[in-house]
């Protein structure tokens, strides 16, 4: 599987980064991707979170897309996201399943690509 | 500042949604929790903590929902936010803006959520999260209950204080 570039966007007044880099470096593992690296980049200023499209603390990127859906009251800037997991659950990191989904989708896309 | 536990916890009297305004004295045991609107460990928290209000109402507990977080560069937790946000999901409990910040300055509060359980004479009894897991519902806020059976019997809570685990408080400046 070809990897993607993986990009894990924090901010530290929000305490769920180390999870959110466990809980994907586990679906890294379940798709065969554990070999990639994932890039941490710290977002400390609100010009950098608008240049960035910063929606909250924890934002993974798995090459430059967002791998969950941005919620409608999701506003750019320094602040926890909020997400909303499969069984509707309100969580501070992705949906386990929504990151291997889109690291499959990304792996496949490089490989037709032939990237 | 702080409260550390078993010393007399600050008064204060801040304004509800609705204008009134509250403070945490006359009853047998109050709960004042820093709280805010889009903070998904709050928000994770939150119907626990509604069910606490609830559960104990008729035994003399009030709790106290307090949002002070920066409303200038955070608009969802403005005044406005929270009254259109009680309005719709029609709280059991008062949700108090501390526009100043003073109140959670006084505490020492950290993190929304961040709770603390004060007795009749408003001593400091218990601080920290409602229970050990935002994501496990069925903990159903344990720490706090539990906290709330040994002020109302009388007693020690155990344990009296636990690491408050959420979003950062929204500071001015």
């Amino acid at each position: 599987m070809r990897t993607p570039d993986i990009e894990l966007l924090w901010w530290a007044g929000c305490p769920s980064t180390d999870r959110a880099q466990a809980e994907l470096e586990q679906a890294l593992g379940d798709v065969g991707l554990s070999n990639a690296r994932v890039r941490r980049t710290e977002i400390d200023t609100d010009d950098e979170a608008s240049s960035r499209g910063f929606l909250g603390s924890p934002t993974i990127l798995v090459d430059g897309v967002d791998v969950a859906s941005p919620s409608p009251e999701g506003d750019v800037g320094l602040s926890c996201r909020v997400y909303r997991r499969r069984d509707g659950r309100i969580s501070p990191t992705p949906d386990p399943d929504d990151m291997r989904e889109a690291l499959q989708r990304a792996a496949r896309a490089r490989e037709e690509d032939g990237r | 500042m702080s409260v550390s536990i078993g010393v007399e916890a600050p008064d204060f009297e801040l304004p509800d949604t609705d204008g009134s305004t509250h403070s945490p004295d006359g009853d047998p045991a109050t709960v004042v929790v820093f709280t805010c609107n889009h903070c998904p460990y709050a928000l994770a928290w939150h119907d626990r903590i509604m069910a606490v209000a609830r559960d104990y109402g008729d035994r003399g507990v009030r709790v106290l929902a307090i949002n002070s977080n920066d409303a200038q560069r955070y608009p969802r937790d403005s005044y406005e936010a929270m009254k259109q946000r009680v309005a719709t999901e029609r709280w059991p409990l008062p949700y108090l803006r501390d526009e100043s910040q003073e109140v959670a300055h006084a505490y020492g509060a950290q993190t929304t959520p961040d709770v603390f359980v004060l007795d009749a004479q408003r001593r400091l009894r218990y601080r920290g999260a409602p229970d050990s897991g935002y994501d496990d519902p069925s903990q159903n806020a344990a720490w706090l209950r539990g906290a709330i059976d040994a002020v109302l019997a009388g007693g020690d809570p155990s344990p009296a204080e636990t690491k408050p685990i959420g979003c950062s408080i929204k500071w001015k400046g």
